[in-house]
């Protein structure tokens, strides 16, 4: 029999998180918890409540309570040093990378901090990157409380080893920019400079205007050909010297031919050249590739374990608590570890209970128990109570500083070959094939006519509208994929979807919920009163399983308890109302023999009357089940866990024998079975979460991560997806194979154009107006096209590609 | 023909000037965060109990939060 508690509906005036009861309250606001309470106080008593009013509920839940002490470590001036980046005696200037900030509310309190901590001075936030620069009086303030002012309202910043390392910031490449405003600058003066040219028929013109024009216009586009135009003679090179046939090669080509044309014309005094067509393919091609390249400011691809370690670790120094930085951790240091913390460095146990949560790190989902003298890896987290551990391998030899190096044999050349590519190749041969045969004719008929009919072909035909047509529609697809949840690297990897024949899915936090499960009562009914009292006795317990309990039951515990014990590994006991009540494992709570259950489970008895046991499974994600039920039409799916393989049956169940499904994957068995997947000739697409999916996510020819927010940690990947479009997987597989769909059928209408100039161009009577023309016109139409097609393709993924 | 040619010239520099001025503003950072300069300048100046006066005496000096900032990501 399964127990169902009706929901309310009430959300909390602070984080917009539904309330499972009214009992926290301030007049008529009602709150989820107490932390959230505390922070509208704050805000209340300082008269900054308009942050409410600018949006509704905009705060950020505070039910994970933040330790007190937490920054201590920022008192210690080395690792201040290193988050400051300006500071005299009157002012310091920080920044702090905050992953809260996600609206105008949190831009204003953020801006008004300064009403709840006077030292600070000065505040502004960038939004996109989703940080702030403060600037504090060191007077008046101290870097630690600048932090904990942050925290107390519920933007804790981030801080990680990460901010140790490296001290530049990787900020966007802004020369494609700049190389776009000075082709833009120069196309409009050309293009002006080259009306009277065609407009007055010849004689009309100044004869030596005319020669001014022409120069000026040669001056005009020398730092367009030389400047703007260097990202595509670099890329040419490139591929040049890795002996593949880039588009960027014909392009390369066709702009020298251009160019050189155009000098040759000018200083002859034969005619006007190209320039405006120059300058505009360049500066058309820039914009492409500008938006193709876009990137999220706020998401890495490339994050590895330093952003995932914290930046400094308390250890205690003849039982003082000291903040020491992590690199300088030595062997013999007694490091003490808090609840929820990670521990950075392999050691020994020494004391307090460990209860660790490696699931990040192994995939495992249930926490590990370890006793005093035993060995804890680095990268788990610590749940419940504090522990105190002795170093034994410094965090540079960790386990998982190892495991993450190990990873990094990783080949780095671009894993696809783009079809844009394929097909440009084939187009250069053609059009070689056309210049050939044209300088034949004209060397029997008229071999004056050989080079500008042959240079005529080259500039007019240019795959311009190919690489157009491409970066548009790529560019447009990524920006659709980024509103419905899914980040990619680069479009290449878009390319990479399509091709994608296997689907292997982690388990563990990408198919299941991370911090939620499912949990199920087996046995009769609890009674309203027993209820109570066990949701009493669970809550004083920090193990995981009696939160999962207490969370099923959802009840304020409210009563008495007496003599409440805890027994490790086994479970707990007390007496509420003077029933006994116990809760824990099977032996402990029947005195049966152990047996070894491979499903957490609870069991529960009251005055030694067996009441039943909460089982307590994974919770899988909405629409996962029915999304892989379809992809399993047209894929192969194979599903890995680090996990035991306790779900076995019931994913067998919801998602049917066809799949395979392996269990006790540690990360190097992932990464090596992705590996012999490929060496079958299998295309991967990887979908993970953790860190021990980082090597197979790299294996993968797409690796994905899934994360709840995206601004959590996410091993480095060729896309980040948020979690709750996971179930539209496959809508975006079709979206990225109908954008290809897209760019073929422009370049099939941008064959049409070539074969209209190329039919002036083999007779040698390509005018510099025919090219002004039908360059800008192709390459209009073509962008319109890309757009509008792409756009209508991502309005049926937005409103029809819902399962 | 010389007046055109000091036309162009005018033409010319004042459209130079305009690149540069785009140059530097690109530069600058202006156009990084293109979110909340349209949103603060909708915030209410209006007096907040312990708001300070914009024009203090410790007005902050200008560091570019572009240039030599600690990398906070990835």
């Amino acid at each position: 029999m399964t127990q169902t508690l009706i929901q309310t509906t009430v959300k909390c005036e602070h984080c917009g998180e539904s309330c499972t009861h009214r009992e926290i309250r301030i007049a008529e606001k009602i709150f989820c918890c107490e932390g959230c309470k505390s922070v509208y106080q704050i805000l209340n008593e300082s008269g900054l409540c308009d942050y409410y009013v600018l949006n509704s509920n905009p705060g950020i839940s505070k039910k994970t309570k933040v330790r007190p002490d937490k920054f201590a470590y920022l008192d210690n001036p080395q690792i201040a040093a290193s988050l400051i980046y300006f500071r005299n005696e009157k002012q310091v200037h920080v920044l702090f990378y905050l992953p809260q900030i996600h609206c105008s509310s949190c831009l204003w309190l953020l801006e008004h901090i300064s009403v709840l901590n006077p030292g600070i001075l000065s505040s502004q936030v960038n939004f996109p990157r989703k940080e702030i620069t403060l600037v504090f009086n060191p007077e008046r303030t101290t870097l630690r409380k600048v932090a904990e002012t942050l925290t107390e309202i519920g933007y804790e910043p981030y801080i990680s080893l990460q901010n140790l390392e490296s001290k530049k910031r990787k900020s966007f490449d802004k020369s494609r920019i700049y190389k776009l405003g000075v082709a833009g600058f120069c196309l409009g003066n050309i293009m002006l400079l080259s009306f009277p040219e065609y407009f007055s028929m010849n004689g009309y013109i100044e004869e030596e205007l005319s020669g001014f024009f022409r120069y000026l216009n040669l001056g005009l586009s020398l730092p367009t050909f030389f400047y703007s135009g260097s990202e595509f003679f670099l890329a040419a090179w490139k591929g040049l010297k890795n002996r593949f046939l880039n588009i960027d090669i014909p392009i390369a080509l066709a702009l020298i031919i251009t160019f050189g044309r155009s000098v040759f014309e000018v200083l002859t005094g034969t005619g006007s050249g190209y320039f405006d067509s120059l300058s505009g393919i360049i500066f058309f091609m820039l914009v492409g590739r500008i938006l193709q390249d876009r990137t999220y400011q706020a998401i890495s691809f490339d994050r590895d374990y330093t952003s995932y370690f914290p930046i400094a670790v308390t250890t205690l120094v003849d039982k003082d608590e000291v903040s020491v930085r992590l690199p300088d951790i030595k062997t013999g240091d007694i490091m003490l570890i808090h609840d929820g913390e990670l521990i950075p460095a392999d050691g020994i146990l020494s004391k307090g209970e460990a209860r660790i949560d490696y699931s990040f790190i192994t995939g495992e989902s249930n926490h590990i128990h370890k006793q005093t003298g035993e060995l804890l890896y680095a990268g788990g987290k610590q749940t419940g109570g504090n522990i105190e551990i002795i170093v034994s391998k410094e965090v540079a030899q960790s386990y998982l500083t190892d495991l993450w190096n190990k990873h990094q044999f990783k080949k780095f050349e671009d894993k696809h070959t783009s079809f844009v590519h394929v097909v440009s190749k084939y187009f250069t041969l053609i059009l070689f094939g056309i210049a050939l045969v044209t300088a034949i004719y004209w060397y029997k008929t008229n071999p004056a006519n050989i080079m500008p009919s042959v240079t005529a072909i080259l500039i007019v035909a240019c795959p311009c509208a190919l690489l157009l047509s491409s970066s548009f529609t790529y560019g447009n697809v990524l920006r659709i994929m980024s509103r419905s949840g899914l980040y990619l690297r680069s479009a290449e990897v878009l390319e990479g979807m399509i091709q994608a024949d296997t689907l292997v899915f982690d388990k563990t936090g990408t198919l299941t919920m991370q911090d939620e499960n499912e949990v199920v009562f087996h046995g009769e009914p609890l009674t309203s009163v027993e209820s109570q009292a066990v949701a009493l006795l669970v809550s004083q317990s920090q193990h995981p399983l009696s939160l999962s309990v207490k969370k099923y039951l959802n009840r304020i515990p409210t009563g008495v308890l007496h003599g409440f014990q805890s027994i490790t590994g086994q479970g707990i006991l007390g007496k509420v109302d003077g029933d006994i009540v116990k809760a824990g494992s099977r032996r402990f709570v029947l005195g049966d023999e152990e047996t070894e259950e491979i499903v957490p489970t609870v069991h529960l008895s009251i005055n030694g009357q067996y009441k039943g046991c909460f089982s307590i499974k994974n919770r899988y994600r909405e629409g996962v089940i029915r999304m892989i039920q379809r992809l399993k039409e047209r894929y192969s799916i194979v599903v890995l866990s680090g996990d035991n393989d306790g779900e076995r049956q019931s994913l067998i169940e919801k998602l049917g024998e066809e799949p395979t499904y392996l269990f006790y994957q540690k990360p190097e068995d992932k990464l090596n079975y992705i590996y012999s997947l490929q060496q079958k000739g299998k295309r991967v697409m990887m979908i993970g979460d953790g860190l021990n999916d980082a090597g197979a996510l790299k294996q993968s020819e797409v690796g994905i991560s899934v994360s709840e927010k995206i601004n959590n940690f996410t091993p480095a990947s060729d896309a980040v997806l948020e979690a709750g479009s996971l179930s539209r997987l496959l809508d975006f597989i079709r979206f990225a194979g109908s954008g290809k769909r897209v760019i073929l059928i422009s370049f099939v209408i941008s064959i049409f154009y070539n074969i209209v100039g190329l039919s002036y161009a083999v007779q040698g009577t390509l005018s510099p107006l025919i090219a002004a023309i039908l360059m800008p016109a192709s390459s209009i139409s073509i962008v319109l096209i890309t757009y509008g097609l792409s756009t209508m393709e991502g309005l049926r993924l937005k409103f029809f590609g819902k399962m | 023909m010389s007046v055109i040619v000091i036309l162009l010239a005018a033409s010319l520099s004042i459209a130079g000037f305009f690149l540069l001025a785009y140059l530097w503003s690109v530069k600058n950072g202006q156009f990084d965060d293109d979110y909340s300069p349209a949103v603060r300048i909708l915030f209410e100046n209006e007096a907040l109990p312990g708001k300070r006066d914009n024009h203090d005496k410790e007005s902050p000096i200008e560091v570019s939060p572009t240039e030599g900032t600690p990398n906070l990501k990835n």
